[in-house]
């Protein structure tokens, strides 16, 4: 099995990737609301992210 | 009786009374193979969706040489140290959340790909990963049993 060494970023928006495709799935009906809600998920991922990134970032000095 | 909504999107009338004999199959095929009891229900595309997301999150985290929890229930550490409550929670959950992926986890626990916890982010995030790939699946049985029941289209 091939090892993979990735960043933080990279770990991260996989995660986000990933897991707003299964919440669009499971949580709405209609493809549409599914397509909208997992870019919502994903959207909201990537803001905490960074949200939380330069929080850490300005907290540390 | 309950009728077949005809426009996309509507709430099918749930059954009163489902049979076990509906649900427990797909959910089964759904924690054993990811997806799975999508495909058994014919939704093809969600199940696709659903298997290529839990396998390709669960893929990542053994290449990322994530760790797996194996052993939550024994409180001994080489059979001297009793271990504490959150230690004992986590790892309990870790468990509970690997073997929730079904047959990636049991193949990775056969075929010994699964390794002891190590430090680093890269290791720590692959362990996170294969966590979550098993809380996904989780939420996919519920969209089967959902599915079965009626509850859903």
């Amino acid at each position: 099995m091939p090892k993979m060494s990735l960043t933080h970023f990279e770990a991260s928006i996989l995660f986000a990737l990933l897991t707003s495709i299964v919440l669009g799935i499971v949580t709405k009906r209609t493809d549409n609301e599914r397509l909208r809600y997992g870019l919502y998920c994903f959207g909201s991922f990537v803001f905490a992210m960074f949200a939380l990134s330069w929080l850490m970032y300005l907290g540390h000095g | 009786m309950a009728t077949k909504p005809n426009t996309p999107g509507a709430k099918p009338a749930p059954s009163q009374d489902v049979e076990f004999s509906k649900w427990i199959p797909p959910v089964l095929l759904g924690w054993l193979i990811p997806g799975g009891g999508h495909f058994l229900l014919r939704r093809h595309a969600r199940g696709g969706l659903l298997a290529l997301s839990v396998v390709v999150m669960f893929l990542l985290g053994i290449m990322m040489r994530g760790a797996t929890f194996q052993k939550p229930f024994f409180d001994m550490i080489d059979g001297q140290q009793r271990l504490d409550l959150l230690t004992k929670v986590i790892n309990t959950g870790g468990f509970l959340g690997n073997i929730a992926s079904g047959l990636p986890y049991l193949m990775t626990a056969w075929f010994s790909y699964d390794q002891p916890d190590v430090a680093g982010h890269v290791h720590d995030y692959g362990t996170k990963f294969l966590v979550a790939a098993g809380l996904l699946n989780i939420l996919a049985m519920v969209d089967v049993f959902e599915i079965a029941t009626r509850k859903k289209d």
